[in-house]
């Protein structure tokens, strides 16, 4: 970029953010209930500043030159933030190319010859699309890791274990089972069988859409494992499908012990733990 | 040398393993303990393992071979207080241990192998229980 444009465009910088700002706030896009105006102008201010100051040189193709760092982290941090925030890729996208746009219509104010402007215009539309690029990338990093740590989430907080009565637990298993997920049922199962001294566990699976033989193969070994801690494990809810997929599958659960629904299962540990269920002849009050 | 105390309680052994396993001493253990079942006549093995926080593949086949042992001696093992990385550990090996009776803790251990003493020589008065239980 020749030596003046880059006066002027820094002489200008007022000018620009001015414009760029206009063309936000009248964007149809604009998030106001995302981000205050004020932040905004903030980060556009930042943006700019670090932009200006880097624009001088003529390898602005050159994007993995050093100099682009700060514009880059500065860039990256406002994308990153609007993924977090719950900003669509189309406003995020909006948001650098109002830039864009901003800077044309202020070299086009100032620049008279022709073709100067076409060739220093190329320039800003190289950089633009470089800067675009970078949104994107980082605007996508940020939603992945957002996907992950709701993803890790899930797997915490789907496999709670219940304490349905004294010694005996219960583990509704809601979803897909996969080998890490089995991993963190089977932890969490054992260490409750610790810490509660529970005798009986019961795996209810009337969650799990679908199981093959990965699955019942996992499901084996949650079984031996907590056989292996001195506990006994029963598996309720299989439904009339997975039964059938089971015994197509060829897969032996004989030596497992398989309850219909969590009831039975629930009255079979009773009648392990020698426990009865009766109807009281007189009706007793419940203390609330 | 370690060694690893076996002691008597009625008709049952005890021993609980309060240090990690290393080969040598496993091997031992079981030499001895089989020695001592035949000496004394045991109908039971109470093995407490919940001091014992890494096992291979070694540890699990010497618990195997310890039951299956005594059963031919005619004594029931129990094993009792394994920890959760232990049995997740000898799951992922391959190693259920068949043949091992299991419990939480040394008290249900113990009245595991009563019931299966029990079944043995007390039949009646365990059934003649339950009955009067039930009504």
């Amino acid at each position: 970029m020749s030596f003046n444009t880059l006066k002027l465009l820094q002489k200008q910088k007022k000018n620009i953010l001015e414009i760029w700002m206009k063309n936000q706030l009248s964007d149809d896009g604009l998030r106001e209930d995302l981000i205050s105006n004020e932040d905004l102008r903030g980060q556009s201010e930042e943006l700019i500043s670090a932009l200006v100051t880097n624009l001088a040189g003529d390898d602005l193709v050159d994007f993995d030159a050093d100099r682009w760092d700060p514009v880059i982290e500065i860039l990256g941090g406002i994308a990153i933030t609007r993924a977090r925030q719950g900003f669509s890729p189309r406003e995020t996208g909006r948001f650098v190319h109002s830039l864009k746009d901003a800077l044309l219509e202020v070299l086009q104010r100032e620049i008279e010859d022709s073709k100067q402007l076409f060739e220093e215009s190329m320039k800003i539309n190289k950089v633009m699309d470089n800067l675009s690029i970078v949104t994107f990338e980082t605007f996508i990093k940020g939603r992945e890791e957002v996907i992950l740590r709701q993803t890790d989430e899930i797997a915490e907080i789907s496999t709670p274990v219940i304490r349905v009565w004294d010694g005996i637990l219960a583990l509704p298993i809601i979803g897909t089972l996969d080998s890490s997920r089995t991993q963190i049922v089977m932890e969490n199962l054992l260490q409750e069988i610790v810490e509660t001294g529970s005798s009986i566990a019961i795996l209810d699976i009337s969650g799990v859409p679908a199981v093959d033989s990965l699955v019942a193969q996992h499901l084996i070994k949650t079984v031996s494992a907590t056989r292996l801690m001195g506990a006994e494990c029963i598996i309720s809810g299989i439904r009339p499908e997975i039964a059938q997929t089971v015994v197509h599958l060829g897969i032996d659960l004989s030596n497992i012990i398989t309850k219909a629904s969590l009831a039975s299962a629930l009255s079979y540990a009773f009648k392990v733990l020698r426990l009865e269920v009766r109807k009281s002849s007189s009706i007793a009050k419940p203390n609330l | 040398m370690d060694k690893i105390p076996i002691l008597r309680m009625g008709s049952f052994l005890l021993v609980t393993i309060q240090v990690d396993l290393y080969d040598r001493l496993a091997l031992d253990l079981e030499a001895d303990l089989v020695q001592m079942v035949n000496k004394t006549g045991s109908k039971g093995v109470l093995i407490d393992i919940s001091a014992v926080s890494i096992v291979d593949s070694f540890m699990g086949r010497i618990i195997g071979n310890i039951a299956s042992m005594s059963k031919i001696l005619d004594a029931e093992t129990v094993v009792v207080g394994m920890q959760p990385a232990v049995a997740i550990t000898l799951i992922e090996l391959g190693l259920p241990l068949k043949g091992v009776h299991t419990a939480l803790d040394v008290e249900k251990g113990m009245n595991l192998l009563k019931s299966m003493i029990g079944d043995d020589h007390g039949d009646e008065d365990e059934t003649d229980d339950d009955d009067t239980f039930a009504e």
